[in-house]
């Protein structure tokens, strides 16, 4: 079992013959995901890794997709995303960055209700080591195992895994929330997942500074979680950010800081790592 | 991209939003005759400009024209003061609250709406604040409005009112891809329901598609104005260590490691892709007019060769000629061969962000 996609996950690409599309397609056929087709309008016909390309998503149905991603450019997806789901499809992991935030709650909305998962926008996407890998993380970081990782960033995300990796702890899954406002999933979302997940024995969260989606975890893991969690909080040195007139204040009520959320980690019996690199430290104290 | 109040009202207007009448002026000469008393107040993008004398009433052109050449000579909290916007001074019965933004936990629009608006809302208790989380699928319909009038003790008259505004509030938060839009206060006056503020926040990445507003100056530096129109996030900070890293987190992450070691720095630099020579050279441009005393480079390479990073580096070392210390942590693809041009080249490099910085606290405390 793994979290959300798998070995049999059958994957297509929107935008497979841009940069971006090209490039880690290729990365993903090399880490062993099923990537059966990809689509450009007006390139049909074409084939990139030799995986054959279409000009709509309704034409890829042939292939049975069960997953996208989603490379086009930040005005075309709110298009992309709902060809998808129109279609079907259902998991859709956006890599865009910059997607207009009313388009990302349009989709996030309907996929909520019509039961579609939503990876990202402007995220890496998600990696199931020795199975399958839909978006831009670095195949070599990885090892397979029983840590999962939920991170709402990118790099840090490898700096982290990478430090997992070194140190003896493979992982189950490893997934990129997105770093927008509003993403398909949050921390809760997927902490009953990995909850729920065989393969999963302890979970490391990678957080930032902004919204409250920590300290709704930590509230969650109190009470939902039985795996041990451990954390790191990115951004405690930052400015204030750009105030969102009285309304910020109102709704986060002096929540959002790093202080703040690592007060609710720690009430919460989550360890949180100081350094980057001190992760596999704090799991051995609550793991093995 | 934060809006000022009269291109706030502006807005609102042009969806049924009702606002006090008047108009903005630049200069005192565009005052108009005052036939009744008039408000003048600084259009400026932060708040708190009532406490800091940024408003002021006048009851004849001349008075008008002095108090708005005062406000627009003025500066508050850091901002200039671009222009006045001179409005009817209205007979205030009531302030009210009333504000939509996107609400990141439940993703989804949340309506707040209080009786007791006005400049302390902020200390207002939470059962004093209304919230409706929007399904975007319905949308705001009448009902939205009838269920929240009620709350507000608004009845007959006024809860019409009440639930036009707010579904032509709704309707301009879609329609202008806004963060936030805000009304506070919404005063009761003569038996209207008026805006007597606006606060509005539109979604940078959405102004592709809004031609007709226009673009207002960030709250940057102008070095940050340049470095972000190079492509680079680049914030200025106030500490001595130039940094240059990849992606938003581990950015972020850097900063945070070198306070605790008590290292501070002196900007934040996210260089996005570092597929390029380029574009890790002409990073340091922006870091260089920082005039930091030291230089710290973190890249976590992921798919991006290290030796074209380290080319980069190598190439902005000597076509600047950088002579302050330079660390260099490079981890990725050919992260080996990278590190190694860059020793030939003298500049110190790691595998990995501990040991860099630990490096970079030797050379800074050694240089003291």
């Amino acid at each position: 079992m793994s979290v959300i996609v798998d070995e049999n996950t059958k994957i297509i690409v929107q935008g497979i013959t841009g940069h971006q599309g090209s490039f880690h397609s290729g990365e993903m056929i090399k880490f062993g995901a099923k990537v059966v087709a990809g689509v450009t309008p007006g390139k049909g016909g074409m084939k990139v890794h030799d995986v054959p390309v279409y000009d709509t998503v309704e034409e890829t149905l042939v292939h049975e997709p069960d997953a996208t991603m989603i490379t086009v450019p930040a005005p075309f997806v709110k298009d992309a995303a709902f060809e998808a789901m129109y279609n079907g499809i259902r998991v859709v992991y956006i890599l865009t960055e910059k997607v207009p935030l009313h388009d990302a709650l349009d989709i996030v909305t309907y996929a909520r209700s019509h039961g579609h998962v939503v990876i990202g926008p402007n995220g890496p996407g998600i990696t199931v080591p020795g199975k399958t890998k839909m978006g831009i993380m670095p195949n070599h970081i990885f090892k397979k195992g029983t840590v999962a990782v939920a991170s709402r960033s990118g790099t840090l995300t490898y700096e982290i895994v990478n430090a997992l990796t070194l140190n003896g702890y493979g992982q189950s899954t490893v997934i990129g929330l997105g770093g927008d406002r509003i993403t398909g999933l949050n921390f809760v979302d997927i902490l009953e997942l990995f909850e729920k997940d065989e393969d999963t024995e302890a979970i490391v969260l990678v957080g930032e500074i902004g919204g409250t989606a920590e300290e709704e975890a930590a509230e969650y893991i109190k009470k939902n979680v039985s795996k041990p969690v451990v954390a790191y909080i990115a951004g405690r040195s930052a400015p204030p950010g750009k105030r969102m007139g009285h309304a910020g204040a109102i709704i986060t009520r002096g929540k959002g800081t790093a202080e703040s959320k690592i007060k609710a980690f720690n009430e919460a019996g989550v360890q949180v790592a100081e350094f980057p690199w001190e992760i596999p430290q704090a799991l051995k104290k609550v793991y093995k | 991209m934060n809006l000022y109040e009269y291109q706030g009202k502006a807005l609102y207007r042009k969806f049924g939003v009702p606002t006090p009448e008047g108009y903005v002026a630049f200069k005192p000469e565009d005052i108009k005759d005052v036939t009744k008393d008039v408000v003048i107040k600084a259009q400026v993008l932060t708040g708190g400009r009532g406490k800091s004398g940024g408003v002021k009433f006048a009851s004849t052109r001349d008075e008008a024209m002095e108090k708005a050449k005062e406000i627009l000579a003025m500066e508050i909290k850091g901002h200039k003061v671009r222009a006045v916007l001179v409005e009817e001074k209205l007979k205030i019965e009531k302030e009210y609250y009333l504000s939509i933004l996107i609400d990141r936990s439940t993703r989804a629009p949340l309506i707040m709406a209080s009786p007791d608006g006005g400049v302390e809302i902020e200390s207002v208790p939470d059962e004093r604040i209304f919230k409706y989380r929007v399904n975007p699928e319905i949308g705001v319909q009448p009902f939205v409005g009838r269920a929240l009038s009620k709350k507000m003790g608004f009845s007959g008259d006024l809860a019409k009112q009440f639930t036009k505004i707010l579904i032509n509030l709704y309707r301009m938060f879609r329609e202008y891809d806004a963060e936030l839009v805000e009304i506070n206060p919404l005063v009761l006056s003569e038996g209207k329901l008026i805006a007597a503020d606006s606060k509005v926040v539109i979604d940078s990445d959405s102004l592709y598609r809004h031609k007709d507003l226009e673009e207002n100056a960030e709250e940057k530096t102008p070095l940050e104005l340049e470095a972000n129109k190079a492509g680079y996030a680049f914030v200025e900070l106030d500490g001595n260590v130039g940094v240059i890293a990849n992606g938003a987190g581990l950015t972020m992450a850097t900063l945070d490691t070198l306070l605790l070691y008590g290292l501070k720095p002196r900007n934040f630099l996210d260089l996005g892709g570092t597929d390029s020579v380029d574009i890790t050279k002409n990073a340091f441009t922006y870091v260089l007019k920082a005039n930091p005393e030291a230089i710290l480079v973190n890249i976590f390479g992921g798919v991006t060769k290290c030796d074209t990073v380290a080319q980069g580096i190598i190439a902005a070392k000597e076509s600047f000629n950088i002579d302050m210390p330079i660390v260099v942590r490079l981890s990725g693809v050919h992260e080996e061969e990278g590190r190694k041009m860059l020793a030939d080249a003298g500049i110190h490099a790691f595998a990995d962000m501990r040991h860099a910085i630990e490096k970079l606290k030797e050379i800074m405390e050694g240089s003291q």
